[in-house]
């Protein structure tokens, strides 16, 4: 049945802190979040953790346990030994209000700076119709529950905070992605995504798949695919060509306000 | 909402370790470095060899010599004939498909994330710190011209169609009837996979399909792009799968060929 868990928890604030270490009774089905919550309630009365659901869904309990960046309320005790010390720290690449608690902000400035849908006027409301098919791929980005779990394990900010103004990170990458094949709308953001967006600070190596929980394919599906048309509008002489005996004409969203 | 909180004085939890994981997270870029490097050096020195590559008895070619176009090329061997005259091994004999097979297998977005973390260190693995001050990706050159990889992708189809050529005169017996032996057939499961691996390209999906915003506008496109999007499903696999084919497929010729084993035949 129940057994004691020996935490490391990262306690402290504005950046400074430690690791303390706790003992807490572990039941049977419980994840790390309920453990969490009894220290709370039993030992450490002021510990600072985010949350919500208890669900997956909102995305609030996001941290790092034995250095994997994950759900809280989706991590069960039971792959971890009963033996086994859990270190738990809060996500690395934002700064600390409290404990296990970031500050996000940096998610949210990133989303404002990303140029909106960009509907036709001519098309009047309720005109436009769309298949399914048109909308797959964006219902898988849909998916995102904004836990930025991916972002922050992005190494491209996470050991570089020098990208951070040149980086959307690839949750908003993603967003990106999810216009530019969205068949009503009618901006062309391959040229910022590449320069005011960053994406060719992306290396594909695939961390943020890796740990998001809606087990999107960001990499893939968003990424790359992103990338090919950033190559198909930037690095490919034979377009470059069609573009200059106009052949193709490219109409560039304008550059975002207030970056380089 | 967010609010306007002021961030300015707080920081980012100072924690000094490299990364708290237990996992036997090095495991992985290990092995890849491992394999990558035993493949890379077993197919320099074939390569460079300038023998055991041609079976003329049963036509047999290994991927690694097609096609050959030196003077040096056993007759018979030259698919394409011979563009020069005879020369040293040292220049390859399949000058003109080798640039291309590495600089696809170098820029595709799979063997790129496999070096990247294996020999690079960018990241080795997952929330891991990587070695490197600074960093800059894939946004100057030389790593820039990772976006070339739809060139390599085309030139590659190019060279698949005369791998395909090359399995078709291996069907060829001694006396030039049609013939089959174990040789065949690895080169069969190897050509296969081959087009597997190239058709399931990123650049390919994109082309095929993935470049369209609208796919009901487009439906037999939006078909080949969702059986493109299956094998690139797949793409890892196949990307260790075709290194292994080719070096077994190359291998075997190259044992046949030099007389340290006969091929089973099955059929002429
Ligand atoms: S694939 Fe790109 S965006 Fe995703 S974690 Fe890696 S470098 Fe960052
Ligand atoms: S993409 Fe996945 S990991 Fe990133 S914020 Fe959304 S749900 Fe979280
Ligand atoms: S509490 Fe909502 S995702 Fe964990
Ligand atoms: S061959 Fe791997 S992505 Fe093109």
């Amino acid at each position: 049945m129940g057994y004691q868990a020996q935490l490391r928890i990262w306690r402290g604030d504005a950046g400074r802190g430690d690791l303390a270490d706790y003992k807490v009774e572990v039941n049977e089905g419980e994840v790390v979040l309920d453990v969490l919550h009894r220290l709370q309630a039993t030992q450490a009365g002021d510990l600072a953790i985010r949350w919500n659901c208890k669900a997956g869904k909102c995305g609030s309990c996001s941290m790092e346990i034995n250095g994997r960046p994950r759900l809280a309320c989706m991590t069960r005790m039971s792959t971890f030994g009963e033996n086994e010390t859990l270190t738990i720290t809060p996500m690395r690449t934002f700064p600390v209000i409290r404990d296990l608690v970031t500050d996000v902000s940096f998610n949210y400035a990133k989303a404002r700076e990303i140029p909106s849908f960009t509907p036709d006027p001519a098309t009047k409301p309720g005109e436009f119709r769309m298949q399914q098919v048109d909308v797959n791929r964006s219902q898988e980005f849909r998916k995102c529950i904004e836990c930025f779990l991916c972002q922050n394990t992005c190494h491209v900010i996470r050991d570089h905070t020098e990208n951070e103004g040149a980086f959307a990170g690839p949750r908003f990458l993603m967003r990106i992605a999810e216009l530019e094949m969205h068949p009503a709308d009618t901006a062309d953001r391959r040229e910022i995504a590449q320069d005011d967006f960053g994406l060719g600070l992306c290396n594909i190596t695939k961390c943020c798949t890796e740990v998001c929980p809606e087990h999107i394919k960001i990499t893939d599906n968003a990424l790359i695919p992103m990338k090919e048309r950033v190559a198909g509008r930037k690095y490919d002489p034979l377009v470059w060509l069609g573009s200059k005996i106009g052949r193709r004409q490219v109409k560039d969203t304008p550059k975002v306000p207030g970056k380089k | 909402m967010t609010q306007a909180t002021d961030t300015s004085s707080r920081t980012r939890a100072q924690i000094a370790d490299r990364t708290l994981r237990k996992d036997p997270w090095w495991r992985a870029p290990a092995i890849t470095a491992t394999l990558l490097t035993i493949w890379v050096l077993y197919a320099t020195v074939h390569v460079f060899l300038g023998r055991w590559y041609w079976v003329p008895k049963y036509h047999y070619l290994t991927p690694f010599y097609s096609p050959c176009i030196s003077g040096s090329c056993a007759t018979g061997s030259a698919s394409l004939g011979t563009w020069f005259g005879k020369v040293p091994s040292i220049i390859p004999y399949a000058l003109v498909s080798l640039p291309f097979v590495l600089g696809f297998r170098l820029t595709c977005y799979y063997y790129r994330r496999a070096y990247y973390r294996a020999f690079w260190r960018a990241p080795a693995a997952c929330a891991v710190r990587e070695p490197h001050k600074t960093y800059t990706g894939e946004t100057r050159f030389p790593l820039i011209m990772q976006n070339l990889h739809r060139y390599f992708f085309f030139a590659v189809i190019l060279i698949s169609v005369l791998n395909t050529y090359d399995l078709t005169q291996a069907f060829r017996g001694p006396n030039g009837d049609f013939g089959l032996g174990l040789g065949t057939l690895i080169m069969l499961i190897n050509v296969m996979l081959l087009w597997a691996y190239t058709l399931s390209c990123h650049s390919c999906r994109h082309i095929t399909g993935g470049r369209l915003r609208h796919f009901s506008a487009h439906p037999v496109r939006y078909w080949i792009w969702t059986q493109v999007s299956k094998l690139n499903g797949r793409h890892m696999q196949l990307a260790w799968i075709t290194l292994g084919t080719l070096m077994l497929t190359d291998l075997y010729i190259m044992l046949v060929a030099s007389g340290a084993i006969s091929d089973l035949r099955f059929y002429n």
